[in-house]
């Protein structure tokens, strides 16, 4: 973390960076904040560790109205973001300077404080094992008990676009496996129910959503200046579910909305309040992209032609819907 | 005073549901929400705060006003129906109680908004002291007193017991209906033992809550007198930054009271006039005819906070809006929260 704090001293101090975005201690050992830090003494209270787990790369649309270059910190996940941000020409990748953080998996401090975990104040990963720094003295528990959903499946440890490396290497492997594996694996489960228990099961979810919109705001591909679910002239307003199919109007809609934009940042279903795993309903778009146009990773590159806003001969013919649904 | 064991709050709440509605934190998909109670199914009244909190059983998150139909030309008004069935909420922590004061003072007073009226008038609130608070719980600088969390009973789960204690006519109602129940699966204990169990469980929770991270806030700067230097304070800019402008800390907070009326559409089968909560931190809040007098996320993130803090006190003889129940605390997804406004405006930090 050190090494974060002096380097952004220095790009600070020799102006080749106006401002630097990253995170901030809170109150709690388990909620910085992102932040600005506009001065070198500001980063005082720059902070790095596994509680670390937001994305900044949205934030870049904001900074990148403001005067001069924005340095900000990602993981190798938030890279693929800010890349979707850059093709989708909402960041400027000029007024941007990316230091590639190592990243050993981030947490969610929810499940930390229901094991047990309580006054909090740092976290660091060894190994397999997650180690809290408390009031009451070192703690510790299993790694994977502590991850956020994306960080069990995680992609891999590259960072596909960065101006430097710190605390990470080049072209770095591991991810998938290394952790659980295959992020398709719940997917594939819920594929495999019959129409009416899949049903069920997203009733059972979307029921508990209280449409607060913190998935679609936190969302780097939900980057509309005016989102449809905010017109008043549309009947799905934002505000409210009117009944159990409006909601999951929301989701069904918001879901095509980033379908093939999405890269699986995880973002959605680490803020939602409710725990809704909404990472399900986007991957089953990549799952099916993958199988119908071969493997495509959103954020990967920022020239390729995405698969659902390009046209080949080889395309399927939308007629798959029809056979796949059975032919209701 | 009522003892009972708690294996027989099944039997409890069988009887109360008997006569009326019951609301309990439920378990359903990995959360804990208050919700309608029917026999035979799990509550969890170990989970200290549900995600959303009891607001909803008397200002549900949406609710229809009338129904309206054009037919042969003709226009036809169905208005909605004012609750008029009892109803028991179960399980209520301090922090949501006195919510509902905050409540009452807005919808209560002229004019009376009788769909908030009648729920309050048809319900009854059993309260739970709060056997282990947590680290974002902040209620005691709002003088509440979670170990005696007050409502129509109060109630302590201390080891297997249950004891409760109703406080207002309408409680000493609902345990009178439930005498058959209370008795019969009562543990026999002379008063003054069961008293002085739950004076040491009261005695336990403040010694908790006195240590708690949270509990010594300095609020003495956000009083009406400084409405324009907070309002103007320089510190908004910084403090608004990460915020995603979502609506999670208005929908998880037990006093936001700030409400939209929409038309849902149904073409031939008419329109439903409806209210749904609002939150000023989204774009279209307050819209008008005339435009919009909050253009900006920093004026709507300011409005929140100013207005739990300064504005209502200030209309409602000093009464705070927050009742520091942590939620907002727990949820935003950029870790902001009132906590944080108070510290940085209130100069602490
Ligand atoms: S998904 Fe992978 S790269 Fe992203 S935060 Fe988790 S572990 Fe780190
Ligand atoms: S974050 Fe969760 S609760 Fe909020 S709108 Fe999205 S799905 Fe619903
Ligand atoms: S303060 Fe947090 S919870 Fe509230 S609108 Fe902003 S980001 Fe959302
Ligand atoms: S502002 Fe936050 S802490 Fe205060 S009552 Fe609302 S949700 Fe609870
Ligand atoms: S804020 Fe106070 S009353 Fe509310 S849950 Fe926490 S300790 Fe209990």
């Amino acid at each position: 973390m050190q090494e974060l704090i002096t380097r952004a001293k220095e790009l600070l101090a020799d102006g080749t960076v106006s401002r630097v975005l990253g995170w901030k201690k809170g109150d709690m050992g388990w909620d910085p904040e992102p932040a600005y830090f506009d001065k070198e003494e500001d980063l005082k209270d720059f902070v790095y560790n596994p509680f670390c787990g937001a994305n900044l790369s949205k934030y870049l649309i904001a900074a990148g109205k403001l005067e001069g270059t924005t340095l900000v910190f990602l993981k190798p996940c938030d890279t693929y973001s800010l890349n979707e941000l850059v093709k989708e020409h909402r960041v400027k990748r000029e007024k941007t300077y990316i230091i590639g953080v190592g990243c050993h998996g981030t947490v969610k401090a929810e499940k930390v404080l229901n094991a047990g975990i309580k006054g909090i104040e740092d976290a660091a990963i060894e190994g397999d094992t997650l180690k809290v720094k408390t009031l009451y003295g070192e703690k510790e528990m299993p790694l994977m008990d502590a991850l956020l959903e994306r960080c069990q499946v995680c992609k891999g440890k590259t960072h596909v676009v960065f101006d430097e490396l710190i605390g990470a290497e080049e072209g770095e492997e591991a991810g998938p496996g290394e952790l659980a594996g295959n992020r398709f694996a719940k997917v594939e489960e819920l594929e495999a129910l019959s129409p009416k228990e899949r049903f069920a099961f997203w009733q059972r979810e979307l029921s508990k959503c209280i449409r607060c919109n913190a998935c679609r705001n936190v969302c780097p591909a939900c980057s509309c200046l005016k989102c449809v679910f905010d017109g008043n002239q549309f009947d799905s307003s934002q505000k409210a579910n009117a009944d159990t199919f409006e909601e999951q109007m929301f989701h069904i809609i918001r879901a095509y909305h980033v379908a093939g934009r999405c890269t699986d940042c995880g973002e959605c279903s680490r803020v939602c309040p409710e725990g809704i795993p909404l990472q399900l309903l986007n991957r089953k778009f990549i799952k099916d992209i993958n199988t119908f146009y071969g493997e495509y990773q959103a954020g990967a590159d920022t020239e390729s032609r995405a698969p659902l806003t390009d046209f080949t001969f080889e395309d399927v013919e939308p007629g798959i819907v029809n056979e796949r649904g059975g032919g209701r | 005073m009522y003892r009972i064991e708690t294996a027989g709050l099944a039997e409890l709440f069988a009887a109360i549901s008997e006569t009326q509605d019951l609301f309990l934190p439920l378990r359903k998909a990995d959360q804990t929400n208050y919700g309608l109670w029917s026999e035979g199914e799990p509550f969890d009244l170990d989970t200290l705060k549900t995600v959303k909190s009891a607001k909803d059983c008397f200002f549900p998150q949406s609710e229809v006003l009338y129904r309206c139909k054009s037919e042969d030309g003709k226009l036809s008004i169905d208005p909605q129906k004012l609750c008029d069935r009892a109803f028991v909420v179960f399980g209520m922590r301090a922090c949501d109680v006195k919510a509902v004061e905050v409540l009452d003072n807005v919808f209560l007073s002229e004019p009376v908004d009788t769909f908030y009226a009648a729920r309050r008038e048809h319900g009854t609130i059993v309260s739970l002291a709060c056997h282990e608070p947590e680290e974002t719980c902040f209620c005691a600088n709002f003088g509440i007193d979670a170990a005696a969390p007050g409502a129509d009973v109060e109630t302590w789960i201390i080891e297997d017991s249950l004891y409760w204690k109703p406080l207002t006519e309408k409680g000493e109602a609902l345990t009178e209906s439930l005498k058959a129940v209370l008795e019969s699966t009562e543990k026999e204990t002379p008063a003054e033992e069961a008293e002085k169990t739950v004076a040491e469980e009261q005695e336990a929770i403040r010694k908790i809550i006195e240590k708690l991270p949270l509990s010594h806030l300095d609020l003495s700067r956000f009083k009406p007198e400084h409405t324009m230097e907070l309002f103007d304070s320089p510190l908004w800019e910084e403090l608004y930054k990460p915020c995603l402008a979502c609506g999670t800390c208005t929908f998880v907070c037990p006093t936001c009271q700030c409400y939209d009326i929409r038309d849902f559409d149904g073409g031939k089968n008419g329109v439903q006039r409806y209210r749904c909560w609002d939150s000023c931190m989204y774009s279209d809040f307050t819209m008008m005819a005339h435009g919009n007098m909050r253009t900006s996320q920093i004026q709507r993130f300011r409005q929140r906070f100013m207005h739990k803090l300064v504005y209502y006190p200030a209309n409602y003889d000093g009464l705070y809006s927050c009742v520091g129940c942590g939620r907002c605390v727990s949820k935003c997804p950029a870790s902001l929260n009132i906590v944080k406004v108070i510290k940085k405006l209130g100069g602490e930090v």
